[in-house]
């Protein structure tokens, strides 16, 4: 319930909308419940041979053509409206859904995975608006033609009207009895269902493993029995939900049937008219189908409830903290200072007591075994996450103390997994600087050693890359991502070196790119690269989120500790 | 198809038969309402009307059994034919090779194999429940009404024309829209992708406003899109509705002229009205059937692709038996390879030989070659010319699941598969014992990280294997290669994921392992191969030098030009 209300308030600017598909709902369905009784009266004109009044009959008729079209205009200004109105719903509620990823803490981002959100974005919204919205109004004018026929029946006659008010529970009894059989069999197979899958998909990703050792029949058998065992399921699933159908059809044409009888020896004794009749056996025959379309939408309405749900615990997640009222930060020499820093991302202590400062134009090189917490490092210094204590300056100013985007402008990141988005190679590079002109895009990606490469790509730098980036190399990425920070040009530099699969002459380009960016700036480096950790100022040694040892490359080969070791084992002979 | 329809012949028979009867019946109970008013009210017999009533009665009975009948028919044969066709499509995708494995993608295989075969399946129900009756109704609907009356029935003739024909155009305008709205759908999932893939870079830019912007231009674009077609649609009730209602209004005013002259009677002016409703809703079922089948027209069409397709590598012509194993391991003599539609050579003519119990490194930038040659000695893909030799014997003369026997990698990319440790170690070698395991868990660098857990080799990995790092990955990678004691090992840039110190004692305990055993290391790093016995260099597609790491820091220039990339000069020279 809490659900809906909040729902409502994002279909709140589009009230009109709402209030003008509800009446037009209304005026069309009563307008067509009304066509049968003009049909009946104009059959009741035509009597028999000689006595058919004309005169009755055309006015009948003129009516009937005014009733159905203004049904027919109220039925379309109703589907218009509710379109509208679900539409620009969901336009909205995507708006707030995608700005709010933009306020997100990162925690929450690294936390989730990524097709859950993006099924939020998509998916997910467009059910609750179809179950929901489009929902209410089919609940609505499927009451309402309920009520309606009711009414007319009544007032045609009450005792036959009072017969098929009884033998309705009759038809929604059969109906929950065989909807009560297919939930179970449906939630069984559902089951069946999503471990197939799920067993396909991994297969299939895994493909070149099956292969590889020979295990193609073993997969084939296994899936084969998940198939046969869903299959067996299946059937009766869908057998059931089948037989919905045909049994309240059958219950109908049970109604039908009586309808007729009673109704023909009623005619014989005067009561009601044949034209009364034939009202009432077209009323019959649509008068229950509103009951299955109900329960079919009260199922959607489940469905969108809990796809509701998912999006409003999305857009209540702690965002990161308004930072709209601190100042800017501006001329920076970088400096950058950590006292006493913590952090973790759970309950265990990750990062603890974290010092050390770095002099304007520094290189710091951070070395160490796999997570020991070199990358938690550079989400602390841009503030992707926050530390848990001890305070981080830069030029002496509290990095909290300060807007998190002109912080993050002082920062040229360079990350292992390069980040290029769909557009042109030029608008790539111009990300971070779009008021850059060409030629100072060209003179980046110069100094980047990118501009050889591009130029020879046949669009050049109007190239577009696809969203798979299939037409560049690795290594090529990486240097796009280095033009992009240089055009930038701001006084400190984060990079995690690349490992491995980037060919040698690239390397070599990047290794002069990485140099070039180096120059006059205080830098942070993930090093792999022998080169670049034996040429930095200094070397921090860390461990289990620890600085273990610190010093130049020569200090701490003689020191002998942990980075002399992990610097023998790369010659250990086996 | 057509094997997967007769395979269920009888449901696809019987089904929309009983499916007839039933409509057939429907289609008398107009008639025999008719005689009640004509007869059973006009010559006030009850006795007749209560006759009638048990007609109806049988009527809508029979129909009942009859629908349930079609309706059995159609979950078996729906369900049937969509296990069929995954069964197919499954081993038809075990067979694959890389290239037809690259060609369709990973991803767009599992959306055929689920969701359009689900499509097919929905589209495989309403043609045994629905394509039959609808057309038969209408058609039914009109002969009742030209056999009521010949002059009447022009009136439903027209207008059952003039329905289908806004029927038509509407979906014919509408099907199209229907496919640009998912491309743009497509679209903004792309742009939410983006930006949580790239969401550190969109923040270090402060671009958030930038990317929001474009975010709603596209969502704007879509709901534009969603509200035309919508409206559309919109379009198809009322009109049909106000049609199909003007024609009753039509038969109302004509009918009462011929019944005024005798020539028809109340009754039947009534069944032509209970007729046309019957037109209408049955031209309304079968729009819906239509839009079911253009999707799963889509469908077939896909999964069909899949299924014509033929492995590019085949064991045809293999021979079961042992070869000499102490034969050279590997030989290539004269190889050459390319991808289909590309005119450069991946491999240009290359030649060296692998000699049996020897670790040998092939080492060479990204594209050079060097995991073609995995490729091509595990047989993901065939030489285009000259000859590979596995122990002396044509790579070709060996069964998949023999070569796979002696011959296990540990692939690039760390997959492992949900279920336990030791299920997965147990993938190469499903007899292998405990103690095997442990041995192979040992050499591979990953017995403490395995001996933490409280549950050991039981330990379940999940999907996508989050709860490991990617070096815990790795070796279990590695280990499960090393189960079942491969003749030959290829390490193929299996190291990436490893630190130094792991990275040198992991090759100390392979060497240390099994003598007899050929190792072959793919690999970027000169560390990782400095210490093997032949060294392959690899350079765009040739081999531009062979020997150890001394002879080869002194001779070859590319070999030197990779090594001062990684190492220094004296680095280089410490053994």
């Amino acid at each position: 319930m809490k659900t809906l209300f909040e729902l409502i308030k994002y279909a709140k600017p589009f009230r009109v909308s709402f209030i003008l598909s509800v009446l037009s709902a209304l005026a069309g369905i009563s307008l067509s419940l009304a066509v049968p009784v003009l049909i009946g009266r104009g059959v009741d004109c035509a009597a028999g041979r000689d006595s058919v009044d004309f005169v009755s009959l055309k006015r009948v008729c003129i009516e009937l053509v005014c009733v159905i079209l203004l049904s027919a205009f109220f039925q379309w200004l109703m589907s218009y409206c509710s379109n509208k109105l679900s539409y620009k719903t969901v336009k909205l509620l995507r708006n707030e859904v995608f700005a709010k990823l933009n306020r997100l803490s990162l925690g929450y981002i690294d936390s989730k995975s990524p097709g859950d959100i993006i099924n939020s974005v998509t998916t997910d919204i467009d059910v609750v608006a179809m179950g929901l919205l489009q929902g209410f109004t089919q609940v609505l004018s499927g009451i309402v033609t309920i009520l309606g026929t009711l009414i007319f029946m009544f007032l045609i006659n009450p005792y036959i009207a009072l017969a098929v008010v009884l033998l309705t529970p009759l038809s929604l009894f059969m109906a929950s009895f065989i909807a009560k059989r297919a939930h179970k069999k449906y939630t069984q197979q559902a089951k069946l269902r999503g471990k197939l899958t799920g067993y396909a998909c991994e297969m299939i990703d895994g493909a070149g493993v099956v292969k590889a050792f020979g295990r193609e029949n073993e997969t084939q058998k296994q899936y084969e029995e998940m198939n046969l065992e869903w299959e067996k399921v299946g059937v009766m699933a869908h057998f059931y939900s089948a037989m919905t159908n045909p049994m309240t059809r059958f219950v109908n044409a049970l109604i039908y049937g009586l309808v007729a009888v009673f109704g023909g020896v009623l005619v014989i004794g005067g009561t009601i008219t044949v034209g009364a009749l034939a009202s009432f056996l077209a009323y019959c025959s649509q008068y229950t189908k509103p009951f299955n379309e109900i329960s079919a939408v009260i199922a959607e309405f489940q469905n969108a409830i809990s796809s509701a749900q998912r999006v409003f615990n999305l857009l209540s997640e702690p965002e990161e903290e308004s930072d709209e009222a601190l100042p800017e930060l501006e001329n920076v020499r970088g400096e950058v200072k950590l006292q006493n820093v913590c952090f973790s991302y759970d309950k265990n202590d990750f990062i603890k007591d974290l010092s050390f400062t770095a002099m304007p134009g520094q290189t710091v090189a951070l070395v160490g075994p796999t997570g020991c917490g070199k990358t938690t490092l550079i989400n602390l210094l841009m503030r992707f996450y926050d530390s848990k204590g001890g305070v981080i300056t830069l030029d002496g100013h509290d990095i909290t103390s300060v807007t998190r985007n002109s912080l993050r402008g002082q920062f040229a990141m360079v990350l292992q997994d390069t980040w290029l988005f769909s557009g042109t190679i030029y608008e790539n590079i111009a990300y971070g600087k779009p008021q850059a002109d060409r030629s100072e895009v060209i003179a980046a990606a110069k100094r980047a050693y990118a501009h050889s490469f591009i130029s020879r790509l046949p669009g050049g730098y109007d190239t577009i890359i696809n969203e798979s980036n299939d037409n560049l190399s690795q290594g090529q990425k990486q240097l796009i991502c280095i033009a992009r920070v240089m055009l930038m040009d701001p006084p400190i530099l984060l990079l995690d070196e690349a490992t491995s699969s980037i060919d040698t002459r690239t390397e070599l380009k990047i290794q002069k790119a990485f140099a070039q960016l180096l120059e006059g700036r205080t830098s942070f480096i993930v090093a792999h690269r022998l080169s670049t950790i034996k040429n930095a100022d200094t070397i921090l040694v860390m461990q289990d989120g620890k600085i273990v040892e610190r010093g130049t490359h020569t200090e701490l080969l003689e020191h002998g500790g942990l980075y002399k070791k992990l610097y023998e084992s790369q010659f250990a002979v086996y | 198809m057509k094997k997967y329809f007769s395979l269920y012949k009888k449901q696809f028979i019987l089904g929309p038969a009983f499916k007839l009867c039933e409509a057939i019946l429907e289609l008398f109970v107009p008639l025999v309402v008719a005689r009640i008013i004509d007869r059973g009210i006009a010559q006030a017999d009850r006795a007749y009307i209560f006759k009638m009533g048990g007609v109806l009665f049988a009527l809508a009975f029979f129909g009942v059994v009859f629908a349930l009948i079609c309706q059995y028919c159609a979950a078996v044969a729906q369900q049937g034919v969509g296990t069929q066709l995954r069964n197919d499509l499954f081993r038809k995708i075990n067979s694959f090779s890389e290239k037809e494995l690259s060609r369709f993608g990973t991803a767009s295989l599992t959306t055929r194999i689920t969701n359009d075969i689900t499509q097919i399946q929905s589209a495989v129900a309403m043609l045994i429940r629905l394509v039959f009756r609808s057309p038969f109704l209408i058609a039914g609907s009109l002969i009742m009404a030209v056999a009521l009356d010949r002059k009447m029935s022009i009136i439903f003739i027209v207008s059952a024309v003039i329905v289908s024909l806004i029927l038509y155009l509407i979906l014919s305008k509408s099907i199209p829209l229907y496919k640009k709205i998912q491309a743009k759908l497509d679209r903004l999932s792309g742009i939410v992708k983006d930006n949580l893939s790239g969401v550190r870079v969109v923040r270090a830019f402060a671009k958030t406003d930038y990317e929001t912007e474009r975010f709603e231009e596209s969502n704007e674009e879509l709901t534009r899109r969603n509200i035309r077609a919508g409206n559309l649609s919109a379009l198809l009730n009322p009109l049909t509705f106000a049609i199909l209602n003007s024609a009753i209004v039509l038969i109302l005013h004509f009918g009462a002229i011929n019944v005024n002259v005798g020539r028809l009677t109340q009754g039947q002016v009534l069944a032509f009205t209970n007729y046309m409703t019957q037109i209408l809703l049955s031209i309304i079922v079968f729009s819906n059937v239509i839009v079911i089948f253009t999707k799963a027209g889509a469908s077939v069409a896909r999964v069909k692709e899949v299924l014509e397709t033929n492995a590019s590598v085949t064991d045809d012509g293999a021979e079961d038996f042992t070869p000499d194993f102490t034969k050279p391991a590997v030989s290539f003599n004269n190889v050459s390879f390319s991808f289909e539609g590309s005119e450069e050579k991946v491999l240009d003519g290359i030649s060296f030989e692998i000699l049996s119990g020897q670790t040998v490194g092939i080492i060479g930038g990204t594209g050079s070659g060097k995991s073609t040659v995995v490729n091509l000695i595990m047989r993901s893909f065939d030489a285009e010319s000259g000859e590979i030799k596995i122990f002396g014997e044509d790579v070709g003369k060996y069964r998949f699941s023999s070569l796979r026997k002696f011959l296990h990698t540990v692939p690039q990319k760390n997959t492992l598969f949900s279920g336990t440790i030791r299920e997965n170690l147990l993938f190469g070698n499903p007899e292998a014992s405990d103690a095997e395991l442990e041995s192979a868990v040992k050499t591979a660098q990953a017995e403490e990280f395995v001996r933490k857990l409280s549950d050991g080799l039981d330990h379940v990995i999940n999907t996508d294997s989050k709860n490991l790092s990617g070096g815990q990955r790795q070796r279990l990678c590695i280990a499960r290669a090393l189960v079942g004691d491969p003749k030959i090992l290829i390490l193929d840039d299996s190291f990436s994921a490893l630190d130094f110190a792991t990275d040198a004692r992991l090759r100390k305990a392979l060497s240390e392992d099994r003598s007899d055993r050929t190792v072959i290391i793919v690999s970027q790093r000169v560390n990782t191969v400095k210490n093997a016995d032949n060294i392959i260099v690899i350079n765009e597609g040739k081999i531009s030098a062979q020997g150890t790491h001394g002879e080869l820091f002194g001779s070859s220039g590319v070999y030197r030009e990779i090594c001062l990339s990684q190492l220094s000069e004296s680095e280089v020279a410490a053994e």
